[in-house]
């Protein structure tokens, strides 16, 4: 047997390089550079890496090629398992852009005092002379930089990935540094470690789920590879069974890692128990990449199948929607309200997923739901990255104070905050002239256009719905006093931050008004980048 | 002069201004510069009201592209309807404002609100509301009918009484809900049209497009929804009664007379022009419902202790009258609708803004607390009494006239629809003269022993609802609140005994002279309103001649109804 020495088309997969190679860099500055310069060395080394992929994401999109007539625009890399297409340039610039706004909040020390949101010495038990020898010495584990770089590089490769091996390599480069990020918590370290270790163990178990099913497809196709699947679903050879079940298993993988109902229930405790920054990380970016694989597996592969996966979505969008509404509403602590209003962004964003037509079908100019969902996306992953971000800086005398009514008459104390709150709300929301409007409307119109009105109309009522707790938020803020007597410790106060976190609010309010009220560019720019590559 | 454009300027000048007003660094500064914004923004509406062609359709139109890919538009358009609606949003904007001006200290008193937030909101409000009666593409329209919500939900929740803050959740929720099942159908739209061809949500083309008769029920059920929510019409009322009783009479008199309009207003322009037929399949219901609201708002507002309430249930009557002439498809009743809509702006405004000075003057607005006023504060008095009469619609003031078409319409419709509406007639002269009569007549305020016992009753059962009076008492300079109200010899402090100040008669006056000239001289309101409502009755396709009535009786029916005005 020959070997043929693989070709690898380094240019357009750059962006991805470059992270998995600062990632790498990273670790190396771990091992060798003392501790007191560590923290800088390596914010700058994430920032530049980030800045850098990103400078050749915009590099490698204005140099893709058109394909099948204009409909779609790159290429297949790496020997058929990585595509470089429009989405998937389009999901690398977003996840990018979030993680640098993530990296920013890791980065934040000044609201903690002079150390960061992360425990200064993981290994150390709770509570005991370790730790706080560790806290005493103001050590921190710089190790974050890399780990989130690692987690970056596989958010990139999730929505690129052209095989279901690849595919769930990706997912497990993402998820492992995700686990460990979730378990670093400075405060409240049993339950960040009790968080850590659910979503490990959930995580672990879906991805089995993915396996098996990956398993299948190929007991069905025969390859792999996501043209290969596709042919054959064409062809409808094979058995029918293995590839509906095979579908359904490779489902539960991806469903649980955007967090859709029923396989929502980690989404609450990892939110909660997660560094504050590394939820505002996570939440942003993981749905992301985790939706454009999902994109990807279901457009690509089982495309042509879409009568039978379509159902299941309903079933899935529904059920994630009305589950993330309702149970929103009784919570009292912020970073579980916005868990459970991700959950039913969710199904906000499935409802666009399941929108999907056929090119025929629609009329000149009109919105394709691969555009309506990312858009989606980058409006919702801006508002709830602001979100967590504008979390980490309302904090009482024991630290971060989520809950609810700590935040009462926050609007009179700090009104710029707790008015860049509310607008993160009121996009979530879906209120006009946010971005959120614009992408709930393109969500809901595709579902409405393919037909799916059933959706439609329980998006719609969950919309009411979630409405209530965000408005009562709203109402909390800027409407409501303190219970008098309260003592000045419990009443949550606004830490001034650095110039990172600011930064990181102040852009995402920018994006969210001015994607809200000029949305053109950002859904030219998804139109733009086209259909996948099949 | 036309190449200005004339009704972007008429949007972007309150709405900088709300932005500058916010930005002022004191209070009085941020006042003044608020009441100017707002007489420049009259201004610009006048000047758009000369420029007005009778009989010219849409005029100084603007269409801009917006979001291309959704086929939106920025596009702006004014014909008799909006300007209608225009000139009553800018006439009451800056009264409302002179009005907050000095009752800032009373309404706002303990509720920590700045009046620069109040004046900035207010001016915000006024921008988006005329970009609604502006807007000519429908998610244009879409977009500032929901933004509309967050300056008044920040109107109602940061002024007024204790309990606001729920009344603000009311509010939007109410709102919201509604606007989300609008935005239902204004996706149903985009599908409909992209079916037709290319997607757009120009009025203009929808208007062209021609729809399943299923599609167009659907759609029109989500704007019919939405504007009974907004309007509002039982059974979707019960926000309102809530909002005008804890918000500032100010912002009351901007949600109801101009806010709400956008639900009648909208029921003509997307309802009745969009889905001509499915809005004649819908009339049974929605006449049915206007003669509830009618009725029921009526008993509803006989039945109510508190000023701000009663006045916000009164409008919930008028609305049903409104709504009532807009679905009995005739051409006096859309005349007749379109007047009342500015009518009931000026007769309500009036009407909330005298109880505030009357609830500024005695700590409460509890009516069974007040009586007596009269013979403290004559002119006061008067006020009150007029507004009150414009509200029952006594001839020769200007609800009359509209008031008279619509039940000539509904008659014309059928006659028991036309039978229950005239009671709403009766039910209003009794509302508005038991209210006037324990207002202002009598020996004053709880003169008796029982009624302190009374006041001492209520202390018990409803402690929140007693506070928020104390406030206004004490903002206001009475001295002891509780005795204030509970003995006579309170009547004779300086605060319960003034009368209107000059300042006070100045805002009031354009009111009270719009209501009079327009109930002699009504012919400038039907020259500007009628044009549209011909081009409605064409494109709704319906003539006057009803097939129950024979031709013969509708020739006299229109001449009465022409003779009447």
């Amino acid at each position: 047997m020959d070997f043929v020495k693989p070709t690898i088309e380094y240019a357009e997969l750059a962006p991805l390089l470059i992270v998995l190679g600062g990632a790498c860099l990273g670790v190396a500055v771990e091992a060798f550079l003392p501790r007191s310069p560590r923290r800088t060395v390596q914010l700058v080394l994430t920032s530049v890496v980030l800045l850098a992929a990103f400078a050749t994401t915009i590099w490698v999109a204005t140099d893709l090629a058109e394909v099948a007539g204009g409909a779609a625009r790159g290429l297949l890399t790496a020997e058929g398992t990585i595509v470089v297409d429009g989405p998937t340039v389009f999901l690398w610039g977003l996840v990018l852009l979030l993680s640098l706004g993530g990296v920013a909040l890791f980065a934040e020390r000044r609201v903690e005092g002079g150390v960061s949101a992360f425990a200064g010495q993981a290994a150390a038990l709770p509570g005991t002379e370790a730790e706080r020898e560790a806290s005493t010495r103001g050590w921190e584990h710089t190790e974050v930089y890399p780990l989130l770089l690692f987690a970056v590089g596989g958010m990139m490769l999730f929505p690129a990935s052209n095989d279901l091996l690849t595919m769930f390599v990706a997912l497990e480069v993402l998820s492992l540094p995700l686990y460990l990020l979730t378990g670093l918590a400075r405060r409240r370290r049993l339950l960040s470690q009790e968080a850590a270790l659910k979503y490990f163990l959930l995580g672990a178990f879906s991805s089995g789920f993915f396996l098996y099913g990956a398993a299948l497809v190929y007991g069905f196709a025969g390859s792999m590879q996501f043209t290969a699947i596709a042919e054959a679903v064409r062809n409808d050879t094979g058995n029918q069974a293995l590839l509906l079940v095979g579908m359904g298993l490779l489902a539960v993988g991806l469903l649980f890692k955007v967090g859709a109902a029923p396989f929502q229930g980690w989404t609450p405790d990892v939110y909660q128990g997660a560094p504050t920054a590394v939820t505002a990380f996570m939440s942003a970016a993981t749905k992301v990449a985790a939706f454009g694989a999902l994109l990807r597996l279901f457009y690509v592969a089982f495309g042509s199948d879409r009568w039978s996966w379509q159902p299941m979505m309903w079933a899935v969008a529904i059920l994630t929607m009305v589950v993330g509404a309702v149970v929103a509403v009784s919570q009292t602590d912020v970073k579980r309200m916005l868990a459970y209003s991700s959950v039913a962004h969710t199904g906000f964003i499935l409802t666009g997923v399941l929108g999907v037509q056929g090119a025929g079908e629609l009329a000149d100019g009109q919105i394709t739901s691969l555009q309506a969902v990312l858009f989606y996306l980058a409006a919702y992953g801006v508002a709830t990255l602001g979100a967590f971000a504008v979390v980490t800086l309302v904090r009482d005398s024991n630290g971060e104070a989520t809950h609810f009514d700590r935040w009462a008459g926050l609007g009179k104390r700090s009104p710029w905050l707790a008015g860049a709150f509310g607008l993160y709300l009121l996009s979530m929301a879906g209120i006009p002239l946010t971005a959120g409007f614009v992408g709930k409307w393109a969500v809901f119109t595709v579902a409405m256009s393919a037909g799916a009105w059933p959706v439609v109309l329980t998006a719609i009522a969950s919309s009411i719905v979630a409405i209530f707790f965000y408005v009562r938020y709203i109402r909390i803020m800027f409407f409501t006093e303190p219970h008098a007597g309260t003592p000045a410790g419990e009443v949550a106060s606004v830490t001034t931050p650095s110039l990172l976190t600011s930064a990181t609010i102040a852009a995402g309010v920018l994006a969210t008004v001015v994607i809200g009220v000029v949305p053109g560019p950002v859904l030219d720019l998804a139109a733009r980048a086209g259909d996948f590559i099949r | 002069m036309s190449d200005l454009p004339w009704l972007s300027l008429l949007i972007g000048v309150p709405l900088v201004g709300a932005v500058v007003v916010a930005a002022l660094p004191r209070a009085e500064l941020a006042k003044l510069a608020a009441l100017l914004i707002s007489v420049v923004t009259l201004g610009l509406g006048v000047a758009v009201a000369l420029q007005h062609e009778l009989r010219g359709g849409m005029q100084l139109t603007e269409t801009h592209d917006w979001i291309s890919a959704f086929g939106v538009h920025y596009a702006l358009g004014v014909d008799g309807l909006s300007l209608l609606m225009v000139l009553l949003t800018v006439v009451l904007v800056p009264i409302v404002l002179a009005y907050s001006w000095t009752h800032d200290e009373d309404a706002q008193a303990g509720s920590g609100g700045s009046p620069r937030a109040f004046f900035a909101w207010a001016l915000a409000l006024e921008a988006l509301s005329l970009a609604v009666f502006l807007a000519t593409d429908v998610f244009l329209f879409y977009v500032v009918f929901e933004a509309t919500l967050i300056p008044a939900y920040f109107l109602i929740g940061g002024f007024g009484k204790a309990g606001r803050g729920a009344a603000a959740v009311k509010f939007l929720m109410f709102q919201l809900g509604g606007g989300l099942v609008l935005l239902g159908s204004v996706i149903g739209l985009y599908v409909v049209s992209a079916q037709a061809g290319e997607p757009s949500y120009l009025h203009s083309d929808l208007a062209a497009l021609d729809m399943s008769t299923s599609a167009e029920r659907w759609i029109l059920a989500g704007f019919l929804i939405a504007f009974v929510v907004k309007a509002p019409l039982f059974p979707l009322h019960t926000w309102l009664a809530d909002t005008t009783e804890k918000a500032t009479p100010g912002t009351s008199v901007l949600l109801v007379c101009v806010l709400d309009k956008i639900g009648t207003y909208g029921m003509l322009r997307f309802c009745l022009e969009l889905f001509p037929e499915a809005s004649q399949w819908a009339t049974p219901l929605v006449v049915t419902l206007a003669l509830i609201s009618i009725v029921y708002g009526a008993l509803l507002a006989i039945g109510q202790d508190d000023l701000l309430r009663l006045v916000g249930l009164t409008s919930l009557s008028h609305f049903g009258f409104i709504t009532l002439g807009i679905f009995a498809f005739s051409s006096q009743g859309q005349s007749g609708a379109i007047l009342y809509m500015v009518n009931h702006g000026l007769g309500t405004a009036a009407l909330f803004l005298t109880a505030g000075h009357v609830i500024a003057r005695r700590g409460t607005s509890s009516i069974s607390r007040m009586g007596g006023m009269e013979k403290l504060a004559p002119v006061l008095a008067g006020f009150f009494l007029l507004a009150g009469l414009a509200t029952l619609s006594l001839p020769g003031l200007s609800p009359f006239v509209s008031e008279l078409l619509v039940i000539i319409a509904a008659f014309d419709y059928h006659w028991w629809v036309g039978a229950i509406a005239v009671t709403g007639i009766v039910l209003a002269a009794i509302y508005v003269l038991s209210m006037y009569q324990r207002v202002m007549t009598g020996p004053g305020p709880l003169a008796a022993d029982d009624a302190a016992d009374d006041a001492a009753g209520e202390h018990l059962e409803d402690p929140a609802h007693r506070e928020p009076a104390g406030h206004g008492a004490a903002g206001g300079g009475a001295t002891g609140t509780a005795t204030a109200t509970r003995t006579e010899a309170a009547v004779t402090t300086p605060a319960a005994a003034r009368d209107l100040r000059p300042h006070e008669v100045a805002v009031l006056t354009p009111l009270v002279v719009g209501l009079v000239l327009f109930g002699f001289f009504p012919m400038p309101l039907f020259d500007v309103a009628n044009p549209y409502v011909e081009d409605l009755m064409a494109r709704v396709d319906v003539d006057d001649d009803a097939p129950a009535v024979p031709p013969g009786t509708t020739v006299e029916h229109e001449a009465a109804g022409e003779g009447a005005h």
